[in-house]
């Protein structure tokens, strides 16, 4: 009886931090869905800037994305197959984006590609450089995710595809990625909607220049100096955009099995 | 020789030095779990395991890839593609002919367009065993082929799986941990333990003087004939 008890008495509170903090998470969208008026909305859609940061921001994170792919694919492959100590560092390293904050990175490639940097490229304050902090903060969720799921790519399921006449190239594609695409799908989605909302690394590092560096996040922040209506406006539409991507990619996962 | 194996290395806790040829065609490699007898199946298959390794098969040297060798490898659990339907699990290295004549053979027009998971033990056994000889090989190797069927359909698929392979007169190395199949797969048996061979040869010459106690205990299922 007295176990019961004990259960219920901490039953309830448990439950009451769990719904606290389901809470707590989803209330700036909810605040932001509800307090948005929308003529508000209309008249911010039609807005010359909100149009050429939202371009900029698809634009750029796109690009981001595809060199993440292109180049995590692989690395993510070599991480999961390879139980050489190399390779555990390697996984060490490509994970510290996730824990070093935004704004370190953006200082770090501020003095590595700044106007005075040691490597004598300067793409300090240009689109290049909102593509780069993109890349650097979004690559680990990917490659992560990806090499989780070619981790469960059983050695002996390739052994037979290249037994049956299959190259490696084809065993990997035929195979291997069927496996792990959950994970891979998970991974983009991950790693795409980190590159969109990236602000720190790319304030520092490519400025906010409207048309030029100037991506979604970054208008908000603008926008919020003169009028909180257009900010609030921005950030819904980003929101909107965000969680449709997320939708998107949810119902192509479960569509792929 | 039909089979002529040298296999030498290290791969992680495990030191083999294991060799074994014979002029029967079917080769049966019987030892405990962990004794080495599925790196032995990969390293024919042509894996790259850091393994120092010498294969030859009626006279040719196998070397290579895995896509080289042609060798028919169906592994522990038979290593079905779960995203590819029975037919499309037939014809991933075969043309359409050679997929269409497996399919008939072994019964599986009904579940062509099924995939993996809904099968039985026996059904997937029997869709591995016609993805392996779609391709035309020279040999198979098959691993533990038995081992995922419960004790009812075990005797019935060995049958079946036996029958298929005295059809082919296929070159074969099966691997068991179950003395009961060794007699019935027929043919030369290796007992493996710890990556070493510990005796080799017919089951009625290993019956006659039992190398060491696993090999007595294998026999155990099949007395010395009188």
């Amino acid at each position: 009886m007295r176990t019961v008890q004990a259960t219920r008495l901490v039953r309830a509170p448990a439950g009451i931090a769990g719904v606290a903090l389901l809470g707590l998470v989803v209330s700036p969208i909810a605040f932001l869905a509800f307090a948005t008026a929308p003529e508000d909305l209309v008249r911010a859609l039609q807005d010359e800037r909100l149009l050429s940061a939202l371009v900029l921001s698809v634009q750029t994170s796109v690009v981001a994305l595809v060199i993440t792919v292109l180049g995590g694919t692989p690395l993510a492959w070599w991480l999961a197959r390879s139980d050489r100590r190399i390779a555990g560092v390697a996984e060490v390293l490509v994970e510290l984006p996730i824990v070093v904050p935004p704004a370190v990175i953006g200082v770090g490639l501020l003095i590595g590609f700044g106007r005075n940097g040691p490597l004598g490229v300067s793409l300090a304050f240009t689109t290049t450089a909102v593509v780069f902090a993109q890349i650097i903060v979004s690559a680990p969720f990917f490659v992560r995710s990806a090499a989780a799921g070619f981790r469960r790519v059983d050695e002996d399921l390739l052994l037979v595809a290249q037994s049956l006449g299959a190259s490696p190239l084809r065993a990997f594609a035929r195979v291997a990625v069927p496996v792990a695409r959950p994970s891979l799908v998970a991974g983009i989605g991950l790693a795409w909607a980190r590159a969109l909302g990236e602000f720190g690394a790319t304030l520092l590092f490519a400025g906010n220049l409207p048309g030029r560096t100037q991506t979604m996040p970054l208008a908000i922040y603008a926008a919020l100096e003169s009028d909180v209506r257009v900010a609030q406006s921005i950030a819904l539409v980003l929101a909107a955009f965000a969680l449709l991507v997320f939708g998107a990619l949810h119902f192509l996962s479960r569509e792929a099995r | 020789m039909s089979w002529r194996v040298r296999i030498d290395g290290r791969l992680g806790t495990l030191e083999l030095a294991l060799r074994f040829e014979t002029s029967e065609r079917r080769v049966v490699i019987v030892g405990p779990n962990g004794a080495g007898k599925t790196t032995v199946l990969r390293a024919i298959a042509g894996a790259k395991l850091g393994l120092d390794v010498e294969v030859e098969l009626v006279g040719a040297p196998l070397v290579g890839p895995p896509q080289a060798r042609r060798l028919g490898y169906v592994p522990q659990g038979y290593g079905l593609f779960s995203n590819l339907t029975v037919e499309q699990n037939v014809g991933f290295g075969a043309d359409a002919a050679s997929t269409d004549a497996q399919i008939e053979r072994f019964g599986l027009d009904t579940i062509r367009h099924v995939r993996p998971d809904a099968l039985s033990g026996g059904e997937r056994q029997r869709v591995a065993l016609a993805r392996a000889l779609a391709i035309r090989p020279r040999g198979l190797l098959l691993d533990e082929p038995l081992a995922a069927l419960d004790a009812r359909r075990h005797r019935e698929v060995r049958a079946s799986l036996v029958a298929h392979l005295a059809a082919d007169a296929l070159p074969a190395i099966l691997v068991t941990h179950d003395p009961r199949d060794v007699a019935a797969f027929d043919g030369h048996v290796v007992v493996v333990d710890r990556g070493r061979v510990i005796q080799q040869g017919r089951l009625e010459a290993l019956a006659k003087a039992p190398a060491d106690p696993f090999v007595e205990e294998l026999l155990a299922w099949h007395p010395a004939p009188p």
